[in-house]
């Protein structure tokens, strides 16, 4: 037989085999947690806090975490949104060749690796150094450290992709750097623009090494701003390190609602997205 | 005598220590068309570019001489390039609309040079539209996306887009070469009537273009000007054998 096309087989076969792989862990994941979760699945689950003794297996469910977790990662993403597209914007300004920016990019790119574990651990010490409690500030605050750098990168590789035709419709009219990165770069980069947006908010929302020292951890809805917050990611490794099968139970069922929380912004990042491409040039 | 424009005296331009323009002087004339021909490569993008300073923007450059605009030499670093851009206007080679609707690429620079009135920024669209014959094909949904546009219908649209903040100069770098013949003859006949209130630069590799477009010929080769003059004087008795051998059709 042909070598070249014993080649292409063997090279079909190896990313079937890949393919297999990711896709299967994938599914195991999600059908592990499903069967393992949908038992303890209720409406009290996401209506109600926990009741005292939840923990031993008492009623009650985790929307102390839920909203949680939502305060915390909207927070945060908004935080780091705030700085994440401005240092990107200015990030354009510089020339492909420019020192100053790809030194900038491959310090965000390290901080981007650092483990949010760090970070939590960085402004732990802060948080002893002014004596504070961990709170929901102190949360969004860790989560949105580790966010900057991610966001700010995957918002600046979204803006370098704007054609140059573009800018240079925007300049030949005298349009000024700011005004072109502004208005045109921008608005081009809109759709990839809000899908770094909601995967920083999935990322946000899943990380437990980040919030475990700085956030806290409450049975209660946080009020304020300076209260104890739960998360998701924290209520279920507790739940898990519980030695009673029935809440171990109940952290599976809080995977689920993870899950779906991570899925409905998955979504709505396409869906977005879609919507904010009208007006791009292909 | 005609009046003259754009005045380029002894001006060469250096891009990563390679000389891409050498030495050019020649003045071009106002309220007519001036084509620059040469073979691609040979500079007319950069030389063109030169002239609003775009040159400068994406790469370091090193420019000598003068390029003069209204008493004003444009390689001034002190020059204000927003209002050089203003006045000498450009059109690209393929369209290039930005992400806005239609009626808001047409305003853009006018809202950029800080026109924000509502009708008056309604009465030039409608203006520059109708000058480049587009406004009957696009005044009912003006609020589409620009690049829903034919790719001919998008020219058009940079051509108002230019327009509308009204400069005096325009330059066109082969503005037709994306377009199919029908609606590059548009543009071209376009061309023709705006040079009464114009002075428009139109690069092109296209010889027959140039004949039926050029009122002055600018002949570049290999980064050096060959030849300038009158239209009929340069294609009908060109001066330097390599001019001849361009027209003549031997470097294609
Ligand atoms: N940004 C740049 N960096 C390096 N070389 C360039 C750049 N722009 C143009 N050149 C060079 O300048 C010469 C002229 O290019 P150009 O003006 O685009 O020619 P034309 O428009 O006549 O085809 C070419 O040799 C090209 O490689
Ligand atoms: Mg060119």
């Amino acid at each position: 037989m042909d070598r070249r096309i014993a080649e292409e087989r063997f090279f079909k076969g190896l990313m079937y085999v890949s393919l297999f792989i990711v896709l299967g862990c994938l599914i195991s994941v999600f059908a592990i947690v499903i069967i393992k979760g949908i038992p303890s699945l209720n409406i009290s689950m996401v209506t109600e806090t926990p009741h005292g003794g939840y923990y031993l297996g008492g009623g009650g469910g985790i929307l102390n975490a839920i909203v949680g977790s939502l305060y915390l990662a909207a927070g945060a993403v908004i935080l780091a949104t705030i700085i994440s597209i401005p240092t990107a914007w200015y990030l354009q300004n510089f020339p492909r060749s420019s020192r100053f920016a790809s030194s900038t990019r491959i310090l965000l790119d390290i901080a981007a690796g650092i483990p949010s574990l760090i970070y939590g651990a960085f402004v732990f010490l802060i948080m002893v150094f002014l004596q504070t409690e961990a709170s929901l500030f102190w949360g969004i605050i860790t989560v949105a450290l580790f966010l900057v750098p991610l966001l700010t990168r995957a918002v600046d590789e979204v803006m370098q992709t704007v054609p140059k035709k573009l800018m240079d419709a925007s300049y030949a009219l005298g349009a000024t750097k700011l005004e072109t990165v502004f208005h045109v770069v921008t608005k081009q980069a809109l759709p990839g623009i809000l899908t770094a947006v909601l995967v920083a908010f999935g990322r946000g929302i899943g990380d437990a090494a980040s919030v475990l020292f700085t956030a806290g951890y409450t049975d209660a809805i946080p009020v304020s701003i300076t209260d104890p917050v739960a998360t998701l990611p924290l209520a279920i490794f507790f739940q898990l390190s519980t030695p009673f099968p029935e809440v171990q139970e109940r952290a599976y069922a809080s995977g689920i609602i993870l899950l779906v929380i991570v899925l409905i912004t998955c979504v709505g990042s396409r869906y977005l997205s879609k919507k904010f491409t009208k007006y791009c040039v292909k | 005598m005609n009046e003259t424009e754009i005045s380029i005296k002894n001006f060469s331009l250096y891009i990563e220590n390679r000389q891409i323009l050498k030495n050019i002087s020649v003045d071009i004339p106002k309220n007519q068309i001036t084509a620059i021909i040469g073979p691609s490569g040979c500079g007319k993008t950069t030389l063109l570019r030169s002239i609003n300073r775009m040159v400068d923007l994406y790469t370091p450059v090193l420019a000598e001489g003068e390029i003069i605009i209204n008493g004003k030499n444009v390689l001034d670093p002190d020059i204000n390039l927003s209002l050089l851009r203003k006045n000498v206007g450009m059109i690209a080679q393929a369209p290039n609309p930005l992400p806005l609707s239609i009626y808001d690429n047409v305003v853009y620079g006018l809202r950029i040079h800080g026109i924000h009135e509502r009708s008056a920024l309604d009465t030039r669209a409608e203006q520059c539209l109708q000058s480049v014959g587009l406004w009957s094909e696009v005044h009912d949904r003006l609020k589409d996306p620009a690049s829903q546009l034919s790719l001919g219908q998008q020219q058009r649209l940079c051509l108002a887009r230019a327009l509308a903040v009204e400069p005096e100069i325009l330059l066109c770098d082969e503005t037709t070469s994306a377009l199919d013949p029908i609606s590059a003859r548009h543009i071209e006949n376009e061309l023709i009537c705006l040079k009464n209130d114009y002075t428009i630069v139109f690069v092109t590799h296209i010889l027959r273009q140039a004949k039926r477009l050029a009122d002055y010929v600018v002949f570049l080769y290999l980064g050096e000007l060959v030849e300038h003059g009158p239209a009929h004087e340069v294609f009908t008795n060109p001066q330097d054998p390599r001019t001849k051998a361009y027209l003549e059709g031997v470097f294609g």
